[in-house]
Formats: structure tokens, C-alpha cells, sequence
């Protein structure tokens, strides 16, 4: 190039000034291109892209002007949602929705004892919260309110009654016990030196006493609050007892999908180090229940617990009818989990057992210390679809007679109250909005940790 | 070497830190606890089904059952027929359902996971709606949708909805032109089996003459004569025997032709489309493991674009494809067992629900049931363990 420039240097034409830029052709960029390319690059796509359009045009308008433009929102009773009487096209019966919307939450749970749930409901949400925002204080805190104190006031504030009140008051007298032992502990420094050893006595000591009662205690302070909490409600408004077969709706869909997962990650992760363990008869037991419970569907699962649970046990001990299908679930959904932990062993280098070994652990220390954190960890979204699955599965319990939130919609479908043309298929659409949003939520949530976590393997 | 083992063998530790006792002592505790369990809880069922006066064993297998069911695939009444023939009658219809929505839900899958990956955008989205809306409801839900909402909404008898072909649809069900054979009729059935037979041995005989001499077949071209072309020749042949009874109303009901009841239409519906959704996924992740190189590979060795799909890409993806598949298989044979909310009369719906309900026996019944379920997860998990061992990759 340069030999040519300087030969034909007297003819050669040199632009002086830069060029505007140029936008580049339609054929290969700009919207025209991205609908060539996206959508009509060949026959067939012409054809797929045309039946899609249809299929678009021909629903989406249609369900628009059904949930939204021709959709009644307020009313009493049917008449709001019944065209003659209102005298245009009527689509959803949104009225119908907002009116049973207490029902749908709370079932048949006595109005002036609401608050008791919504309690619960804030419990429920703080735990969630501080255990899946990534950045939140004081995991292994929020890991023992939701997994100890969230069940024990949930139980107490929901059912209430005398057996409750003694429970709560049986926790209480033992964490009152143990922060009693805790601050004879702390405030004792002979015992101090005896109970965590000669060298940090001097730094111990330097810290002011309120400091002293730290480390696992602040379980124990954060446990007293919760149970002093709930005995002063138990004290002042009371918390009379309210029968199972009266709860209902999204509380129970709740209580169901929580306990499925807060017994269910407990129990699989026994099961999954059963089945990898060397002991034959412990491995035999872990397989037998895994493979059984995870070969047969989970309604026959309900109707055992159903029918045979009551069997099971003398009959003054009868299970509770609302306990049974919440055994049958947790049962079954350890059954998923512990192989979704059983995966997460499996991912574990050797060098990693070798290396806690070698460190001298035994092994639950093993387990506990190096192991479970990073099996579990990798698990993360495996463990959230097991969820996602569950929560979606609570919706069988209906079939087993318990008014989850499901069962109520259709317990109002056959209510003359609202009985419209168009309040089943308002009940169904209000139904999918909430599961999906609560499934949808989940998995999100799955995929960005799944992101986060693998943000190390990527180069 | 026993010498030097000897001397560098350390002291005898105690009893109580010896891995090999602590182990036995452990298992014990194990079984004891187990066994302990279930003593009691065979003890206190005892007693309390005595306290009930509910008879136990399998004596009831052969009461009169009493009660009618309306789908049923072997003859079955409310007189003279008897729980075992109950039982019987559910399995085959979970089985029924079950295998025509995995044939179906395979199609549907592998179509919508293909959709997603294609390059047509609209198609694309429309197929990644589908599959985050089917997999993110509950499939009790769905069952409900196409049952109360759509199924029984419809017209009745009178008003039916023709569809293509003489089919009719109403809230009684969808009503198919019933196929009566006349003489000859059963050869064209033989010549349908002789066809598939014989594919299946020329299919053979050219997977071997390929690998002997490399030289390829029509498989295609042969199959479609042999199964497709040969009946029709029959049927051409014997003077067209197969005639078809239409379903037409009489009185206030439709006569003739096949009935398929609705809570068949709809099971079958909720579930083909619910399972598509996951075997959607399923299909997307194994042709996305398949990676790049191998089409870019097949393409310079100058394969177009349907050999590369057919010989390279498919046949590899089908490995990481068949496990959770069948797992997905699996799936929707135990979802069948939803049938009961909507009261297709499936092996729970006939055994655990209304012979458990009639007969009380609930050990019994519950038992059996679950021994289907776990019989039929063994057996296909089985097989598609062998199928995967033949297909999976072989290292050298």
C-alpha cells in the first residue's frame, strides 16, 4: 500500500477531512433487519412467525378487555356482576375477589383472633427475608428464628388454648434457665477461666459485662425476647384456642408449604448422609424410605397419613386432622431433598474429607464444620425447586379435605352469593396470579443464586 | 512384611473409640428404634381396627363391590362384580391415561423446547410463556381449569359442537366415529402388524449392513411403504370393509360412536400439557449441552444442516435428554393419581377412594396402591436404565 501511495503519488487521491459516519445498512442492522432476521429468515419462519401473530391477535385483546376493560371492580353481591342487570358486556368479577378476600387469607379463622395470624405472617416474612437476602446481618441468628422460634410461635399463637400456653411456658422457663447459667457464666471470672479456657480469660475480661454475653447466648437473649413477647400477648388479649378445622386459605397453604421446609431440610440432610454412609444397615434403611417415598405419588402419601396415621397410634393421641397431611408432606418432601443434598455430597472434592480428616475430626465435626456448608451451598437452587415443587403440591391437600387456599376458591365457586357467569373463571385467574407469582418469585430467586454462585467458575 | 506391620501397629485403643464397634452399636440403636416403631405401630393398628370391628387380610378382595364406574376397559357392574375387578379396572385406566399422555406430552415437549431455541423470535417467546406459566401453577389448578372451566361450560347434547371428521363435543364428553370392521376388516389389522414387524427387521438388517459395509438404506421410504402404503392397499384391496357409525342425537342424547367422557379429556389435557412443559426444559438443556464444536465440526466435514441435527447433534443430546426424562415419565404417571379431584375413575379414584371408603380397610388398600405406583416406577426406571446404559457415552 505504502509503495503504491508513493509511486502514483502525483495522481493518488488523499482524503483530508474524516468521513461523517455512516449508519449501517437496513439490510443488517435496525429494526427492519432484527424482523428479517427474527422473524421472517426463511419460509417456515414466515409461516411460524404468521401463525404465532395469530395466535397472539386472536387471545391477547380477548383477555384484556375480559380482565381489565369489561371487569367489574366494586360490588356487593352478584347482581354487580350478572350483564343484564348491569346492562353492558361484563368480564372478571373482581368485586367477587375483593369481597372474599379476607376469606381466602385467613378461612374461617375467627375475625377478632385475626391478628394472631398476622403476627405470624410478619414472623414468616422477616424470616424469609433475612435468610434469602444475601446481605443481611447475622445469618446463623435468622437460621435459628426460622427454623426453632418461627415454628414454636407459630404453634402458639395460631392454635392457642391451655396445651400452647404450657408449652410456651415450659420454653420459656428453659431459655430463662440457660440465660441465668449464661450471666452466672459471664459474670464469674473463676468460672470464666474454667469454661473458655486460661488465655482468653484477659481478653474476656477487658470487655465491658454487657459485651461478656456474646457468641451463642445472644441465641438464648434473642429467644427470651420472642417468648416474652408472646407471653405478653398470651396475658394481655389473650389467645383463646382456635380449632384446626377452622384455618384456612393462604394461612394454611403457608403453614403447610413452611413446615414442608423447615422438617424436610433437617430430615433429608440425615437421610442423604444415611444413604452415603458406610454402615449397611443405616445405608439399607436411608435407600428403603427414599426410593419408596419417592416412588409413589404424594396423594396415596395423604391418604395414608389420612387414613392410617390415626391407626398408627393409640387412639387417645389421635393426630390432629390438619397434623396428618402436614406429616405426609414433610415426609415426602424429605425424601426429594435428601437427594438433592445426596448431589451436593457427591459434588464435594475427596480432598475436602481428606483434608478435615487429616485435620483430626471426627465425623459429624467433619460434617458440620467443613462439609454440609459447602454441599448445601452448591445446592441452593436445587433446594429452592424442591420448594417450588412443594409449594405447588400443598395445593393436593384439598383432595384430603384441608381449606388451603385452593379449596376455599372453590368453596366460594359454589356459593349463590357470587354464582356469575364469569366468577369461576375470576377465581381460577386470582388463584394462578398467586401461585405463579409465588413459584415465579422463587425461581428467580434460584437462578440468581445459582448466578452468584457460580460467579468464581467464570474466567 | 508381617513383621514390620507388627511393630508399627499402635496400642490398642478402647473399645468405646473403636470406629468398627461404634459402628455396630449405632446400627443397632437403629433398628431397635425402627423396629420398635413399627411393632407399635402394627400393635396399636391392631387394636384399634378391632375397636372399629373393621376386618383385616384380603378377604374383601372378593366382595361384591356394589357401585359403577363409568369409564371401564373390562366388563364391570354394580351387581355381581367385585372389588379385585375394581381394582382392575382403576390400574388399567391410570394406565391408560397414563400412556397416552406420555406419548403426547413427548411430542408437545420436544415441539415447544425446540420452539424455544429457534431463531424466530416471536416463536421463541411465545413457546419460554408457555413454559413458565404451565411450569409455575399447580397442576391441581390446571386439572380444575380445564375441567369446571372449560369442559363443563359446554353446550349440551342438543347444541353440540361439531367438530372436523364427525366428532362431537359437549358437556358429556367428546363423541369420535365408532369404526365398525366388516369382513376382511381383520387383515388390514394383520397387515398393520406384518408392516411394523418388518420394518423393524429391515430397520435391523441395515443398521448391520451399515456398520459391515457403510452402505446406507432408505429406512424412511421403506417404513412409510410398510406400514402406511400396505394397509392402505389391503383396504383398497378387500373393498373398503371399515365403515364408521357417526354419533347422532336421539332424544335428548347422542347415539353411536365412541364416548370419551370428559374427566378423561380433561386428566388427559392438564396432564400432557403440564408434563410438555417440563419435558420442554428437559429437551432445551440437552440440545444446549450439545456443545458448538460438534455442529461446527459437522459442518466442515460438509454435512448440511439436517444430517448434522440427525447424526450428531440429536445422538448426543439424547444422553443428557433420557434421564430426566423418564424421571419426568414417572412423574406423570404418579400425577395421574389427581384424577381423583376430578373424578376420572383411576386406581385412586376407584380403589383408595371409594373401595377404601366402603370397606374401611385402609392398611389393605393404601398398601396395594402404593405397591402399583412403586411396581411401575421400578419397572420404568428399569428399563430406561438399560435404554441409558446402551446410549451413554463410552469412555476409552
Amino acid at each position: 500500500m505504502t509503495d503504491a501511495t508513493t509511486e502514483m503519488a502525483p495522481y493518488a487521491f488523499v482524503r483530508r477531512e474524516t468521513l461523517e459516519q455512516q449508519p449501517a445498512p437496513l439490510s443488517v442492522a435496525g429494526p427492519l433487519a432484527w424482523v428479517r432476521q427474527h422473524l421472517l429468515s426463511s419460509p417456515l419462519n414466515i409461516a411460524l412467525t404468521l401463525v404465532c401473530l395469530y395466535l397472539v391477535v386472536d387471545s391477547v385483546p380477548g383477555l384484556i378487555r375480559f380482565y381489565f376493560l369489561d371487569a367489574v371492580w366494586t360490588g356487593t353481591s352478584r347482581d354487580a356482576c350478572l350483564a343484564d342487570k348491569v346492562g353492558r358486556p361484563v368480564g372478571a368479577c373482581w368485586a367477587y375477589i375483593a369481597d372474599r378476600f379476607q376469606y381466602f387469607i385467613y378461612g374461617s379463622y375467627p375475625i377478632s383472633q385475626r391478628w394472631r395470624v398476622n403476627i405470624v405472617f410478619v414472623m414468616f416474612a422477616l424470616g424469609v427475608v433475612w435468610l434469602l437476602w444475601t446481605s443481611a446481618p447475622k445469618k446463623k441468628l435468622g437460621i435459628f428464628f426460622f427454623f426453632v422460634l418461627l415454628p414454636i410461635s407459630a404453634y402458639v399463637l395460631l392454635l392457642g388454648g391451655p396445651g400452647a400456653e404450657r408449652f410456651l411456658g415450659f420454653c420459656l422457663t428453659v431459655t430463662l434457665a440457660l440465660a441465668a447459667l449464661y450471666v452466672v457464666l459471664s459474670f464469674v471470672p473463676q468460672l470464666v477461666r474454667f469454661y473458655i479456657g486460661e488465655a482468653a480469660v484477659g481478653v474476656v475480661q477487658q470487655l465491658p459485662i454487657w459485651k461478656r454475653f456474646f457468641g451463642p447466648k445472644q441465641l438464648v437473649l434473642f429467644a427470651l425476647a420472642i417468648f416474652v413477647f408472646l407471653s405478653l400477648l398470651a396475658n394481655s388479649p389473650g389467645l383463646p384456642r382456635v380449632d384446626t378445622g377452622l384455618w384456612g386459605g393462604m394461612t394454611v397453604t403457608f403453614l403447610i408449604a413452611a413446615v414442608g421446609i423447615v422438617f424436610s431440610l433437617p430430615l433429608g440432610v440425615v437421610l442423604a448422609l444415611g444413604r452415603r454412609s458406610r454402615l449397611p444397615i443405616i445405608q439399607l434403611l436411608s435407600v428403603i424410605f427414599i426410593e419408596f417415598v419417592r416412588g409413589v405419588p404424594l396423594i396415596t402419601v395423604l391418604f395414608m397419613a389420612n387414613t392410617m396415621l390415626p391407626l398408627f397410634v393409640p387412639q387417645e393421641y389421635s393426630p390432629d386432622r390438619l397434623l396428618r397431611p402436614l406429616v405426609g408432606v414433610a415426609l415426602f418432601a424429605a425424601a426429594y431433598m435428601a437427594e438433592v443434598v445426596r448431589g451436593g455430597l457427591q459434588a464435594m472434592p475427596k480432598g475436602q474429607y481428606e483434608g478435615a480428616m487429616s485435620l483430626g475430626l471426627g465425623y459429624w465435626s467433619m460434617m458440620r464444620l467443613i462439609i454440609l456448608p459447602q454441599a448445601l451451598r452448591i445446592v441452593i437452587p436445587g433446594i429452592v425447586n424442591t420448594f417450588i415443587g412443594l409449594f405447588k403440591d400443598t395445593t393436593l391437600v384439598t383432595i384430603v379435605g384441608i381449606f388451603d387456599f385452593l379449596r376455599t376458591i372453590e368453596a366460594t365457586l359454589v356459593d349463590p352469593t357470587w354464582a356469575t357467569p364469569t366468577t369461576r373463571a375470576t377465581g381460577y385467574a386470582f388463584a394462578a396470579v398467586f401461585y405463579f407469582l409465588c413459584c415465579w418469585g422463587m425461581s428467580r430467586y434460584s437462578i440468581a443464586v445459582e448466578k452468584r454462585l457460580a460467579a468464581g467458575q467464570k474466567r | 512384611m508381617s513383621t514390620t506391620s507388627a511393630e508399627i501397629k499402635p496400642g490398642k485403643a478402647s473399645l468405646l473409640y473403636d470406629p468398627k464397634i461404634r459402628g455396630y452399636v449405632y446400627q443397632f440403636a437403629l433398628l431397635a428404634v425402627v423396629g420398635f416403631l413399627i411393632w407399635s405401630a402394627a400393635s396399636n393398628a391392631i387394636e384399634n381396627l378391632r375397636a372399629q370391628k373393621i376386618a383385616s387380610g384380603f378377604g374383601f378382595w372378593h366382595n361384591a363391590a356394589g357401585f359403577d364406574v363409568n369409564q371401564k376397559l373390562i366388563p364391570f357392574s354394580a351387581s355381581g362384580s367385585t372389588y379385585g375387578q375394581a381394582f382392575w379396572v382403576g390400574l388399567l385406566n391410570t394406565l391408560l391415561v397414563a400412556s397416552i399422555g406420555i406419548v403426547l406430552s413427548t411430542f408437545l415437549g420436544f415441539f415447544v423446547g425446540v420452539a424455544r431455541l429457534s431463531s424466530n423470535w416471536i416463536v421463541s417467546k411465545l413457546a419460554m410463556i408457555y413454559v413458565e406459566v404451565i411450569r409455575n401453577l399447580p397442576l391441581l389448578l390446571q386439572l380444575f381449569f380445564w375441567y369446571n372451566a372449560v369442559l363443563k361450560p359446554l353446550p349440551n347434547p342438543r347444541q353440540s359442537i361439531e367438530l372436523p371428521a364427525g366428532f362431537l363435543l359437549n358437556n358429556r364428553g367428546l363423541y369420535v366415529p365408532d369404526p365398525q370392521f366388516g369382513p376382511g376388516g381383520n387383515l388390514i389389522i394383520w397387515a398393520l402388524l406384518i408392516g411394523l414387524v418388518a420394518t423393524f427387521v429391515f430397520r435391523f438388517w441395515a443398521r448391520k449392513q451399515q456398520a459391515a459395509t457403510g452402505k446406507q438404506y432408505p429406512i424412511g421410504l421403506v417404513a412409510f411403504g410398510l406400514i402406511i402404503v400396505l394397509p392402505l392397499l389391503v383396504y383398497f384391496a378387500t373393498g373398503r370393509p371399515i365403515t364408521f357409525v357417526y354419533p347422532e342425537l336421539a332424544g335428548f342424547n347422542l347415539r353411536g360412536g365412541i364416548q370419551i367422557f370428559p374427566e378423561f379429556v380433561a386428566l388427559l389435557v392438564g396432564l400432557t400439557t403440564y408434563t410438555a412443559g417440563f419435558i420442554a426444559e428437559v429437551v432445551r438443556a440437552g440440545i444446549l449441552a450439545v456443545s458448538k464444536g460438534q455442529t461446527e465440526a459437522a459442518n466442515a466435514l460438509g454435512l448440511r444442516a439436517g444430517p448434522t441435527l440427525k447424526l450428531v447433534v440429536i445422538p448426543q443430546a439424547m444422553r443428557v435428554i433420557i434421564p430426566p426424562l423418564t424421571s419426568n415419565y414417572l412423574n406423570l404417571t404418579k400425577n395421574s393419581s389427581l384424577a381423583v379431584a376430578i373424578g376420572y375413575p383411576d386406581l385412586v379414584q376407584v380403589f383408595t377412594g371409594t373401595v377404601l371408603n366402603q370397606t374401611g380397610q385402609a392398611v389393605e388398600v393404601v398398601a396395594i396402591t402404593m405397591a402399583v405406583y412403586l411396581t411401575i416406577s421400578l419397572v420404568t426406571s428399569f428399563f430406561m436404565n438399560i435404554y441409558n446404559k446402551r446410549m451413554a457415552l463410552v469412555e476409552r
